[in-house]
């Protein structure tokens, strides 16, 4: 792969990864002086610095890459983005499973150590997940679908690596930093400052690898897939820089303090977080439907009018629903209404998008019925409806009042998350990955049809496990007995849930056990476009007699 | 003036309003313009008749 690169490419690579070690040098030295773990920190930033410079100098004298080159798409960061996506999907949905059995049987930490305690493996599962598992993937898809919807090749070969490798490193630093007790304590915010600048860097090179490959472009109109992947971009920028303003104790700690205090720093935070949800987990992976549905089920959206219209009001309708996080707090109360009102208008958008793809396979169901790929993406058109309606619904104060603090926001972001979320992306995958490889099909169409029922039960198990212990737990502490006291103590609502808690980590391990299925089909599907076998002819576009591979080549 | 939580409420409940209200005949406007008609049909479509490689300049 480094022979791609050309050598004033492969040059810059080493300065860049030459620049990252001396930083991670730094890190360690002012780690070790000051006695801070933001030593380790350094440690594992110069290693994973030095690891590519290895790699970079294995493939520095390689010859100069083909001009040829230029007359294809840039397709290795995706290959490797995908990998690297299932390897934090099974990772993530693991340490998931590891959690949700420590709340049933809470002396499942085996090691009686902090790092395996359940504050700390949480933010390991969700930032595993989130981040390694979703974020991959979109970094992935949005290479292929900007290049394919643009008709033009990535600008370079070494600011996609940049991206993609960059932003593996800081789920690395965050899921390590997790363990060891690092953290700044904000939900899907955790990792600390030196983190967050790195991950701003690296953010900043995705948006202008993104408009410069938009700027190459030879159609006339960005298709609106690219416009959902823009708004990811760009907003969890501004997400992300405003709600990590922070000042740190020192440049030789990694402990930092926020810029903002009391109920502001609640408000920036929930602001953040919903839109995490909102441009992290919704926009960049309806960029993905509005490409993969259509172009698996070869039928054109239903209404690209509709599709427009949505993303706009997706856009700006979403800023201002963060503070139904903030219900019944200190956060002024008319500011608590105008999020639950935008919150209930958010229904318009997001219904517009989910029924657009069900109505693009309306007349197409034969398809969805024969192919688990194209069902994985109906069933997340589902969810995704679904699961928009029970948040404008439980962002209603009077609904929110039964809701908050139960396991009904576990459940209900979790639909998003499998139903949704995995489930689009799944379903994006198995139609990508036969293309990348150039194969005519998935190694195993009937282990597409093995993960798609896992995930669909995995699911579905799990957000009736939450609905059902979440409205328990929210009327057992809202149950007065006669004399005005409550009915029932907290241990006893904690009592109420075990059978649920096992049911859902039953869910959660169904989800994983589909995952790693997928992941061991992707894996069977790239070894068998290495061992040459079923060469896809229509992916050939200059195939001649002479050049056909003989069986065993 | 003074930038005080009054005024910021003033600004959200009376402007706020009329920007998105602004906004969205503004977003109607663009996709229901009928000479956008052939442009946004042509991008739906395109997407399924590409090949594998880039066009060239």
């Amino acid at each position: 792969m480094i022979a791609q690169l050309s050598v004033a490419e492969r040059q810059l690579a080493l300065v860049v990864l030459g620049l990252l070690a001396l930083a991670g040098l730094a890190m360690t030295v002012a780690g070790a002086v000051n006695g801070d773990l933001i030593a380790v920190h350094g440690l594992i930033v110069l290693v994973f610095a030095a690891v590519l410079m290895f790699v970079v100098g294995q493939g520095y004298y390689a010859p100069e890459p083909s001009p040829a080159r230029l007359a294809q798409y840039y397709d290795d960061p995706t290959k490797v983005g995908i990998v690297l996506a299932m390897i934090w999907a099974v990772i993530g949905m693991f340490v998931g499973v590891w959690v949700a059995a420590l709340l049933a049987w809470p002396e499942l930490t085996f090691v009686d150590q902090a790092w395996a305690s359940f504050g700390r493996i949480r933010p390991v599962h969700t930032s595993g997940v989130i981040f390694g598992f979703g974020g991959n993937a979109l970094i992935a898809t949005s290479y292929h679908v900007v290049q394919r919807t643009s008709r033009a090749r990535l600008p370079g070969q070494f600011s996609p690596w940049f991206v993609l490798l960059g932003f593996n490193l800081f789920c690395i630093l965050a899921a390590s930093g997790y363990l060891m007790g690092i953290t700044q304590n904000k939900e899907y915010a955790e990792p600390e400052w030196y983190a967050d600048i790195w991950l701003t860097i690296v953010w900043v090179a995705y948006f202008v690898l993104f408009l410069r490959t938009l700027q190459r472009r030879k159609e006339p109109h960005i298709y609106v897939a690219n416009w959902y992947y823009i708004a990811f971009i760009v907003v969890v920028a501004v997400l992300h820089i405003v709600n990590n303003l922070a000042l740190p104790a020192s440049m030789g700690e990694y402990k930092s303090y926020s810029l903002f205090s009391g109920v502001q720093d609640a408000m920036v935070q929930w602001w953040y977080g919903h839109n995490a949800v909102a441009f992290f987990l919704t926009a960049g992976f309806l960029g993905m439907m509005y490409y993969y549905l259509p172009k698996r089920a070869e039928r054109p959206i239903f209404s690209y009018r509709l599709s427009i219209i949505s993303f706009w009001g997706i856009t700006f309708l979403y800023m201002w629903a963060g503070s139904h996080h903030l219900h019944y707090t200190a956060l002024p109360q008319w500011v608590q209404t105008l999020g639950m009102t935008f919150s209930v208008v958010l229904l318009v958008p997001s219904w517009a998008s989910a029924g657009n793809a069900l109505a693009t396979l309306n007349g197409a169901w034969t398809k969805v019925r024969d192919d688990a790929t194209l069902r994985f993406m109906m069933v997340a058109a589902v969810f995704y409806g679904l699961s928009t309606f029970e948040g404008s619904f439980m962002a209603i104060r009077a609904v929110n009042s039964l809701s908050h603090y139960t396991d009904w926001t576990v459940g209900h972001v979790h639909a998003g998350a499998l139903g949704w979320v995995a489930m689009i992306t799944f379903g994006s995958f198995y139609a990508l990955v036969p293309w990348m490889w150039k194969q005519s099909r998935m190694y195993s169409p009937k282990l597409v049809e093995v993960h798609f029922w896992l995930a669909l039960i995995g699911t579905v198990i799990y957000v009736f496990a939450m609905w059902n212990s979440g409205i328990l737990q929210g009327l057992m502490w809202r149950t007065y007995g006669e004399s005005g006291g409550l009915a029932y103590s907290f241990m006893q609502s904690v009592e109420a849930m075990h059978p649920y808690y096992i049911a859902r980590m039953i869910g959660g391990l169904c989800f994983l056990l589909g995952a790693i299925v997928g992941f061991y089909n992707i894996i069977m599907t790239i070894r068998m476009s290495r061992q040459g076998t079923q060469p896809d002819a229509r992916d050939v576009p200059t195939a001649r007699a002479d050049q056909v591979l003989v069986a065993g080549e | 003036m003074d930038w005080t939580h009054d005024t910021l409420v003033a600004v959200s409940k009376s402007w706020g309003l009329f920007y998105l209200i602004g906004l969205s005949i503004a977003v109607l406007i663009y996709a229901l313009w009928p000479s956008n008609r052939a442009r946004f049909d042509d991008a739906k479509t395109s997407i399924l008749t590409e090949d594998d490689t880039p066009e060239q300049p």
